[in-house]
């Protein structure tokens, strides 16, 4: 960001602090919860708002006795100081009036919180699986999964590049949505525990592998909606945000055919023998996807936690097979993820050919899908 | 009275020489001066970890460090001001104070008290190693849960056992606080004429001997399902990794009360005191304390609202939560009524009880909204929730152990401290705290996550306001540190009751006192 945009921003935070409530200037500069588009987001946001004021209420009535005493029973002025020290009355005042403002909150929170509870009658369901550091969704009775990845290009984040307008809130394959509709979101995990968060569909969930949780959304309105990954889950948590496209009934719909089309034809390519040159190319960005969080673009990697695939035994001198079980396997105990379900046997082929073959790896060998199909 | 209670001339009335007086010191100011310094050096080094996050969150981008080392620094952050900083501080306290408030000679069992406290160099020096080992320090934040927790590197035993060995101090130093207190009383102080710090401590006393060996199992557990091939945690083998997070914050929750507890007894000295008053609702003040106590055991799954509770739970979870809104109120409403009609004068311990009963409040009801359950599906895991937790420990337990220091450092040192400096550094403090930790507030409601090592642009004005006020207040604790080392070399001699209005068996006692105090019991009346 530009020092003018930055102090453009700055300027209109110090003024919009002085305009309570317009709503509108508050949701630019990030001040308050969003009201989002789904009746849960905005349940939440009243039942925000209301224990915010109710907050500021009993806040102003103390600070200001405090404040007040502060001033006129300073000891300056020449009091006297009083020896009271007990009330029985008092006391069971400011028991029971809290007891009664609780009970009024309770009211409204528990209302909202059995509707959002309630994931009952859902139109269409959503599996949202967490892996580290990339989503992956199941459109379940559609047939249609994808992976959905970080696509803030890496020269953004180390600022050798301008940073654009939705920096790390933007992915390559965004989840697709029909409005209107309720829809059932499964939440787990592959890994380690994340968990999915749009705020304005109200509310964040945790993926916990082994686990399966149910939440639901009725979005409302269409529009890109962006959030991100919530639960601490290693290194990369900063860089795994979720994109929600929700379109119209017909524009999905379009979109769910494109998906179906697409995955034939990538079903197909398995069946083939690929070249060098083909697994070297798909490989180079498969590896940029998969494994250059960690093993860094260069195969140089980061310490022993994250090792160095160049010139790596591994990658090099030792048998193939060793290598593809490791990539489909993981290495427990490691931060080396299993991608037997992550990628498929083209990806896998020509990733593993890639790491076997660039940085000066230069083995010449090369791993077909095929190869990968009969040792999974 | 005092000067009875001290003209004794046996052979250990003076301290030995040297280093080895340190080292052997059974005597309770000793290993509370160890305490204290101790707290204060990892008071420093977790600041400067706080620094180097804040400095990363200056601007969007990664600039200065990568985010594996972030996530080690958020970490290590979390575990050395929790264990290191805030815990001995109030455990030093104790070892000066309680004593001398009850009209004892020393602790009732002071070779374990040597112990307690010189286990704490040693865990530390456990967990600060692991900065320098392959794949560098725990990384998976303070909680660590699994199965995160168990991608630590060669780290991981070095953690766990650290936390064994503050445990175990923890353990220790409660079991004497608590043997100290009931039996070690001057005739005459029955439990409910002794000063709320006392009170306060007993409580936390019995929090800390419950909650740590279940967090000592919990990590138990880890070590075992890292190395011995054992599945507690592990959903793959029949485990639950959600059980880790229910163990975790059985103890987590009362361990937040064991970082607040003692604070809430400073603030009730020290508020009569300046406002030349008795403590308003003393009664009151300890059943508050107590129900805080025993409520802090029912709450704990108010931290796991969004791993996925059935809607029974929850709701019972929200309840709890709320209802401790009404003891912590009562404590509140308590110290404005002892302010109420009195003659308040304002040194620098006064300022800093008059802002942590502010800013803690205001702690408070961040934490009364993150209770809401359908509200807390959005606050949770942001940076909303961060504010709220440094708002109840930095303006509020740091802020009481500074009063506390600066209430008690004339007592100890026999030099009243610089009141002009001891000012200068309460509003450096109080200023940039606030400029710290309120624009997280925003940051978090906006929808910024905690522990990310960068950020999307629309949080980047409030990060930098954050980071400017981090490096305020930061840096304005060296102010702390020479104070405290300016009065330890000199200043005006202070009286015995050193405040005007301060009353308590500790304030007839010489400053500084004598090395054994009280061995004659003074009389109550």
């Amino acid at each position: 960001m530009s020092f003018k945009q930055f102090s453009r921003r700055f300027g209109a935070l110090a003024g919009g602090g002085l305009l309570m409530n317009s709503s509108s200037a508050w949701a630019e500069l990030g001040l308050n919860m969003t009201r989002g588009v789904t009746s849960i987001s905005r349940a939440a946001y009243d039942l925000h708002m209301l224990i915010f004021w109710i907050c500021v209420l009993i806040g102003l009535v103390v600070f200001g006795v405090m404040f007040y005493s502060m001033y006129h029973h300073r000891k300056s002025k020449g009091v006297v100081p009083a020896q009271f020290h007990e009330s029985t009355t008092v006391e069971i005042v400011w028991t029971v009036v809290p007891m009664l403002i609780l009970i009024g909150m309770a009211v409204p929170a528990t209302r909202a919180l059995i509707a959002m509870e309630d994931t009952s009658n859902a139109d269409m369901t959503i599996t949202v699986t967490g892996y580290q550091w990339k989503w992956k969704y199941d459109y379940l009775d559609e047939g249609v999964s994808f992976f959905s990845t970080s696509s803030t290009p890496r020269a953004q984040i180390v600022n050798d590049q301008e940073k654009g307008e939705n920096y790390l809130l933007e992915v390559d394959n965004p989840v697709v949505v029909p409005v209107g509709k309720k829809i059932r979101f499964l939440t787990t995990a592959a890994d380690v525990i994340h968990a999915w968060w749009v705020p304005d569909l109200g509310w964040k969930r945790d993926a916990i592998p082994g686990f399966i949780n149910e939440s639901w959304a009725t979005i409302e309105e269409p529009g890109i909606y962006r959030g991100q990954c919530a639960e601490l889950c290693g290194k990369d948590h900063g860089f795994m945000p979720v994109v929600v496209v929700a379109k119209t009934e017909e524009d999905y719909q379009a979109w769910l055919s494109e998906q179906k089309a697409s995955a034939g034809a990538a079903a197909a390519s398995a069946d083939r023998e690929w070249t060098l040159e083909e697994l070297m190319s798909k490989g180079e960005s498969v590896y940029g996807t998969a494994c250059a969080a960690c093993h860094l673009p260069t195969g140089e990697g980061m310490g022993d936690m994250f090792p160095a695939l160049k010139g790596s035994p591994v990658t090099t001198a030792g048998p193939v097979e060793e290598h593809i079980a490791t990539v489909l396997k993981g290495r427990t105990g490691t931060a080396m993820a299993a991608f037997a379900t992550q990628l498929d046997d083209v990806d896998l082929a020509a990733v593993v050919t890639y790491t076997r073959n660039a940085w000066g790896n230069d083995t010449g060998q090369l791993v077909q899908p095929s190869q990968i199909e009969s040792l999974r | 009275m005092s000067t009875d209670a001290i003209a004794h001339d046996d052979h250990h009335d003076e301290p030995a020489k040297g280093l080895m007086r340190w080292v052997t010191t059974t005597n309770h100011k000793d290993i509370g001066t160890l305490y204290l310094l101790f707290s204060l050096l990892m008071f420093f080094v977790g600041g400067a970890m706080a620094l180097v996050i804040r400095a990363e969150l200056f601007q969007p981008g990664l600039q200065l460090v990568d985010p594996h080392f972030f996530n080690q620094m958020t970490t290590m952050h979390a575990l050395v001001m929790i264990f290191g900083a805030v815990m001995p501080a109030f455990v030093g306290l104790a070892n000066w104070l309680i004593p001398m408030m009850i009209g004892a000679p020393d602790m009732a069992l002071p070779r374990l008290n040597n112990w307690s406290f010189w286990i704490m160099p040693f865990a530390f020096t456990l967990l600060l190693s692991t900065l320098f080992m392959d794949g560098g320090a725990p990384a998976s934040g303070w909680t660590i849960y699994p199965p995160l927790s168990l991608q630590t590197g060669d780290a991981f035993p070095f953690l766990i056992f650290a936390i064994h060995f503050m445990g175990v101090s923890s353990v220790m130093g409660s079991i004497n606080i608590i043997a100290t207190i009931l039996n070690m009383r001057a005739p005459g102080m029955s439990l409910m004429k002794m000063p709320l710090f006392v009170w306060t401590w007993l409580i936390t006393a019995y929090l800390l001997i419950a909650v740590m060996p279940v967090l000592a199992g919990a990590v138990t557990m880890l070590l075992t399902d890292k190395f011995f091939a054992t599945s507690f945690f592990n959903a793959a083998g029949g485990g639950d990794p959600v059980m880790f997070q229910h163990i975790f914050w059985f103890f987590g929750h009362p361990e937040v009360y064991i970082l607040i507890l003692p604070a809430f007894g400073i603030i009730s000295q020290i508020i009569p005191t300046f406002s030349r008053k008795p403590l308003f609702g003393y009664a009151s003040m300890v059943y508050a304390t107590a129900s805080i106590a025993f409520l802090s055991f029912i709450v704990w799954a108010h931290h796991m609202f969004t791993v996925g509770m059935p809607l029974a739970g929850a709701l019972f979870f929200m309840y709890a939560t709320s209802l401790i809104a009404v003891p912590t109120g009562v404590k509140v409403f308590n110290w404005v009524a002892t302010m109420w009609k009195g003659a308040i004068t304002f040194e620098t311990p006064m300022l800093f009880a008059l802002a942590f009963v502010v800013l803690f409040t205001v702690g408070g009801f961040s934490g009364l909204m993150l209770a809401m359950a359908p509200a807390d599906f959005q606050y949770h895991d942001t940076y909303f929730v961060v504010a709220h937790f440094h708002y109840v420990l930095v303006p509020g337990a740091v802020f009481a152990i500074m009063a506390a220091v600066y209430y008690w450092l004339p007592k100890w040192t026999g030099h009243m401290i610089d009141e002009s400096l001891g000012r200068k550094h309460f509003w450096l403090s109080v200023i940039g705290v606030n400029i710290l930790f309120f624009p997280q507030h925003f940051l978090g409601l906006a929808g910024m996550p905690r522990r990310i090592p960068d950020y999307a642009l629309q949080f980047a004005e409030f990060n930098a306001l954050s980071s400017i006020g981090a490096f305020i207040f930061g840096l304005s604790q060296l102010m702390f540190l020479w104070i405290v080392i300016k009065t330890i070399r000199g200043g005006q001699q202070a009286t015995d009751q050193v405040w005007e209005g301060a009353q308590g068996l500790e304030w007839t006692l010489p400053s500084p006192p004598p090395y054994h105090t009280f061995e004659t019991a003074p009389e109550i009346k």
